[in-house]
């Protein structure tokens, strides 16, 4: 697990890429790898790596080389079927110096070209520079784990694991995108390869990119998620079978997860299912102490300390908790943005930020988490709400359909009234659009996209000729033959799972304190078989992850099984209103402040802040903010701290020497020579 | 409190709380809801208000999107219902 950089001149135009470019790179990233750092440099590529050592800690160092040096890698990540590979490409005849997995993207890719990156099982971003032909390789893993950004200008490339590595070359313009503001303001994330700021791409997940020594660019995708097109009466394996099989699949890929590791590897523990099976299983891939990390909020509302703590107990592990207050989440929320590099509209990476430092601190390097069930086994709301307006949509005029939402939300039965007859008026909306592509998510993005009413005038004007249905555009030729919850979970996965949960709450908040992120709901096998279970193996009626509480049985305790589904939330906009409140709040949505951004409208902003202002204020009221309201300030906010960061300043932290442990450089060697 | 007071004062709190500018338009058959200027929560705030402001009590029954989802309704739902209790 790394931060990986570099620059390459896809043309004959430039100067070699500067030595203190390149460091200067690496530092802006040093977080995600502090252990060691190394550099490649030639006549056209630089490339440079900041290490956070886990596999093959003596003999891993990066850039490393194919046999002859002609081929060079700069990777982060893991290839956890490396092993596999390996005696595969040995028996091919590739040789290696090393045990570590990056040797074997390079065999890999001297063997198979392409074709190697459908064959890893992972989560990566890599760079190969083969420096015969001056090709340059960039790849991302299937749903986009680990980030890369790209950067092509006047014959360069520039690549880097975060942006503000990008930005660490002074000549690079920064300017935030109105698209990617757009996008963010309606899926809750850019779209890759949209980023939030202009002229920097996010290569998107699951995709090669090649650029040739002449600027040629070839772009290739090699997965998306699929779905099955055929009935669900030919799935072979009974619900029991496939239960089984599920719980096997997802052994296995823990167990590569806690062992494919020279250092010991932690789990989280949310207090709900996922993590809960997580852990289980990560306990009993290895013997000795098994450490686990929980988030304890002060606010009741958000605690889920009853089911961390009976998990915990259950599998015996050395547990931590770390209690969370508003106070907290306001202190370090401009550093979460500083990490995230795009708005976010609930402070929920917060709380993940500072449980990745108590894991850094505790020693650990390395955690499992739950991510990805919800998405692969339709654990969230949003799917069982998709299905209960479809089933209304047959019937617009019944009035027992829609109390069905009383069964998704039992508080919506004891709050006759208000509640549910506005509730209900609110899912109501679009009904007649059943069977449409974007149906299950058009709530949300209806919601969400209500926030730009927040946009200033520039902006609008920006945005005025471009279509806002980018996702809905994108879709596979295949998509119109799947089910309606496949349908919804595909959009869920390209959207809300790649862009936000495991970006900027998953590997941002986990890397900013140098802890890797392992996702056994991830592994490919996982979600392939995930991905051809029939819809009712997952969403049994209104029974989410049907599949995955059956597999828990006898491994989770019972009431984490069947405890009702809490989504992770944080406080949110009253975290920033309360009373001591720091200062950067009221600076960053400043008349001025806002002005110089241009990004939103000054009044409208202002009017939402203080409107949250007076409610705080108003102890009758006391956490009385609408999701509109928690949204707005949350999503401005972030906005607001990003144009400082990395407008106003560079995004990168203050610096520090960088000592290379691996440096080859071929361009100082011939001066040298040149000289003699 | 007349129909037309109602009206404006509604108006008015839609503006400062849910739209927070002079510029987005905003008519009195408008649906609140569907048009997304006020959320399932904010309908909550409006509410309140409502109770504070015209000092009436809804009845759970009274709490419909019928009731609330225009200005214009809720200003007719608000005089019906003072001069229904002043009788």
């Amino acid at each position: 697990m790394c931060g990986i950089a570099g620059i390459v001149n896809t043309g004959n135009r430039h100067e070699p890429p500067s030595r203190e470019l390149l460091t200067g790179m690496v530092r802006a990233i040093r977080h995600r790898g502090p252990d060691e750092y190394g550099m490649y440099r030639d006549r056209r590529a630089g490339f440079v790596h900041a290490r956070l050592s886990l596999i093959d800690l003596t003999s891993g160092q990066q850039p490393l080389a194919n046999e002859d040096e002609t081929l060079w890698i700069v990777f982060n990540g893991e290839i956890f079927n490396y092993l596999e590979l390996r005696v595969d490409l040995e028996a091919l005849g590739h040789r290696f110096r090393t045990r570590s997995d990056t040797e074997v993207i390079v065999h890999a890719y001297e063997e198979w070209g392409n074709g190697c990156f459908p064959r890893f099982n992972g989560q990566w971003a890599l760079a190969l520079w083969d420096s015969r032909s001056h090709r340059l390789i960039l790849s991302r893993d299937r749903i986009g784990v680990r980030p890369l950004y790209v950067r092509e200008h006047g014959g360069r490339v520039w690549f880097a694991s975060e942006v503000k590595a990008i930005f660490a070359d002074a000549s690079v313009p920064r300017e935030i995108d109105p698209r990617g503001l757009d996008q963010t303001f309606t899926y809750w994330t850019p779209l890759a390869p949209t980023s939030l700021f202009k002229g920097i791409e996010e290569l998107p997940p699951g995709s090669v990119r090649e650029y040739d020594g002449d600027g040629g660019k070839h772009e290739t995708v090699f997965w998306r998620p699929s779905y099955p097109v055929t009935s669900p009466d030919d799935y072979p394996l009974t619900l029991d079978e496939a239960t089984e099989a599920l719980a096997e699949k997802l052994e296995q890929a823990t167990r590569l997860r806690i062992l494919r590791a020279d250092v010991p590897v932690g789990s989280y523990l949310s207090g709900g299912l996922d993590s809960s099976i997580t852990a289980w299983m990560g306990r009993k891939a290895k013997e000795g102490v098994f450490r686990t990390y929980s988030i304890r909020f002060q606010d009741a509302e958000y605690d889920e300390t009853e089911f961390q703590r009976a998990m915990a107990a259950t599998i015996d592990s050395d547990h931590q908790e770390l209690v969370v207050t508003r106070g907290d989440i306001a202190r370090v929320f401009p550093e979460v943005i500083r990490h995230t590099e795009r708005p976010v509209l609930r402070t929920a990476p917060a709380p993940l930020f500072l449980l990745s430092r108590l894991v850094r601190d505790s020693g650990i390097k390395a955690v499992l988490t739950g991510e990805g069930a919800d998405e692969m086994l339709a654990g969230y709301d949003i799917f069982r709400e998709a299905e209960i307006r479809q089933f209304w949509s047959r019937q617009p005029g019944s009035v027992a359909r829609p109390r069905l939402f009383e069964r998704l939300y039992p508080y919506l039965a004891r709050s006759p009234g208000q509640a549910k007859g506005m509730a209900l008026e609110f899912w109501r909306q679009g009904i007649e659009r059943a069977g449409a592509p974007g149906f299950s998510h058009d709530p949300r993005w209806r919601t969400t996209s209500q926030l730009k009413r927040f946009f200033s005038a520039e902006l609008r004007a920006a945005l005025e000729s471009r279509p806002s249905d980018d996702v809905l555009r994108a879709l596979p030729p295949e998509y119109g033959r799947w089910d309606s919850l496949a349908r919804a979970q595909y959009l869920e996965v390209v959207t809300l799972l790649s862009g936000y949960l495991i970006s900027s709450q998953g590997d941002r908040m986990l890397m900013a304190h140098s802890v890797e992120g392992r996702f056994p709901f991830l592994d490919s096998e996982v979600m392939e078989f995930c991905n051809g279970l029939p819809p009712l193996y997952k969403l049994a009626g209104l029974n989410e992850k049907f599949i995955l509480k059956r597999a828990a049985k006898g491994r989770v305790p019972e009431k984490i099984i069947h405890r009702p589904k809490q989504p992770y939330r944080a406080p949110d906009a009253v975290s920033f209103v309360e009373k001591g409140a720091p200062a950067y709040v009221e600076e960053v949505l400043s008349e001025s402040a806002l002005r110089d951004a241009g990004l939103f409208d000054v009044g409208a902003a202002r009017g939402l802040y203080a409107k949250c202002l007076r409610r705080a204020g108003d102890s009758a009221n006391e956490m009385a903010f609408s999701n509109a309201d928690n949204m707005g300030v949350v999503g401005l906010l972030s906005t607001q701290l990003l144009h400082r960061e990395f407008i106003l300043a560079d995004g990168g932290a203050p610096g520090g020497d960088i000592e290379y442990k691996t440096l080859i450089d071929r361009v100082q060697f011939r001066q040298l020579q040149g000289t003699a | 409190m007349t129909q037309e007071e109602v009206r404006t004062r509604v108006h008015q709190f839609i503006r400062k709380n849910f739209l927070f500018d002079e510029k987005t338009p905003l008519t009195d058959d408008q649906s609140l809801l569907g048009s997304g200027v006020v959320d399932s929560t904010g309908i909550l705030e409006l509410i309140s208000f409502l109770e504070e402001t015209c000092r009436v009590k809804f009845e759970d029954n009274e709490l419909v999107a019928d009731n609330f989802d225009t200005i214009a309704r809720i200003a007719g739902f608000i005089t019906a219902k003072l001069s229904r209790e002043k009788v």
